[in-house]
């Protein structure tokens, strides 16, 4: 496989072809701020967290990192005034749904990012999907998946697997950003302790 | 609706597992709703996970997983059905038929929803039932309208 040489944050950094560009970083010891990136997982790009500058001769643009691939050349800033404030924005927007996760305060710490910018619309999900995808990808249980679209997607067990996998399992509560999943499978239980009576 | 209607349906495509949608929206027009038992069918006969299933089946509006009347009624409420009285035509329907936009009545008769523009706005206040248009509407047609679906 071929090597390609890039720079990130003016440091000359050697990846491998198909790579990405969070890859590349990480392995240069260059920490990219991530929300739904899982290493055993394919990337997602849900929370945008991850963006970054590129410079491909010139030509700049905004890319997340964890889905774009490695190039000859690439230049890479991964922050910035302009980064920093689009990452505030987006935690702004993502506590306004889960205002009391630990992960998300932190970053707003980090950001200046300010808790109550906008109104609470707590759904407690910001949608990552590590929860889904690993159950499904890692786990191949396909124990909870997203329902309904847009502002009222949500997570959801099936019953019927969960009651069977679930309990042994629980691999995906730590991945979880925000107490969703778990408050998601304890209702889960509930309704199914409660029909099995 | 019977198992074997649904394998049946399941073969006509072959159970091929990107046909799901298209399984899903012949249950759709011929049960007029997707009970979970089909869902689960669906899942078992494509070996697609019951969390696929489900995210298509709540993603789309043409989906419903509760149960729909025999016929569909939607009233215009767009701006020119509405200046034209199409709050009378709600009205109208809602007391005949006992339900509210969003609603299926016990009897599995009429399920009504309420949209916001037709594509016809000269014949306002329009009502639809199972795709006919019914064009300039007042509540005495309305009534007469609604006799002729049992
Ligand atoms: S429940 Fe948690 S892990 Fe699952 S999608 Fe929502 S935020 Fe992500
Ligand atoms: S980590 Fe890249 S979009 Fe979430
Ligand atoms: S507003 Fe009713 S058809 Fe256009």
């Amino acid at each position: 496989m071929s090597e390609i040489l890039l720079k990130i944050d003016g440091k000359e950094v050697k990846a491998r072809e198909g790579m990405t560009v969070l890859e590349a970083a990480q392995r240069a010891g260059i920490s990219i701020p991530t929300l739904c990136h899982h290493e055993k997982l394919e990337p997602y790009g849900a929370c945008r967290l991850c963006i970054v500058e590129i410079d491909m001769r010139g030509w700049k643009k905004l890319v997340v990192s964890c889905l774009y691939p490695v190039a000859q050349d690439l230049v890479v800033t991964t922050k910035s005034e302009k980064i920093n404030r689009i990452r505030k924005m987006i935690v702004e927007l993502l506590l306004a749904h889960a205002p009391d996760a630990f992960d998300l305060q932190d970053l707003a710490r980090e950001y200046g990012a300010d808790r109550d910018r906008f109104e609470k619309e707590s759904s407690f999900c910001i949608h990552c999907g590590l929860c889904v995808r690993y159950c499904a990808e890692v786990k191949k249980k396909h124990a909870v998946g997203f329902v309904n679209r847009g502002a009222n997607r949500e997570i959801s067990f099936i019953p019927e697997v969960a009651s069977k996998e679930c309990w042994n399992c629980k691999e995906c509560f730590p991945l979880c950003p925000t107490e969703a999943l778990q408050a998601a499978y304890v209702l889960t239980e509930a309704l199914m302790s409660h029909t099995r009576q | 609706m019977d198992k074997e209607r649904i394998d049946q349906i399941i073969d006509k495509h072959h159970s091929d597992p990107s046909s799901l949608i298209q399984i899903l929206l012949d249950i759709q027009a011929e049960h007029h709703w997707l009970p979970k038992e089909a869902l689960e069918q669906i899942s078992e006969r494509l070996q697609v996970p019951m969390t696929r299933v489900q995210h298509i089946a709540t993603f789309y509006k043409a989906f419903s997983l509760v149960p729909k009347g025999r016929h569909q009624i939607h009233i215009c409420m767009g701006t020119a059905c509405h200046v034209r009285g199409a709050s009378r035509v709600l009205d109208t329907v809602e007391g005949l038929t006992g339900i509210k936009p969003g609603e299926t009545d016990l009897d599995l008769k009429f399920s009504l929803e309420t949209v916001n523009c037709l594509g016809c706005c000269a014949l306002g206040p329009v009502l639809e039932i199972d795709g006919k248009t019914h064009g300039k509407m007042a509540p005495v047609q309305t009534a007469d309208v609604l006799k002729n679906y049992d």
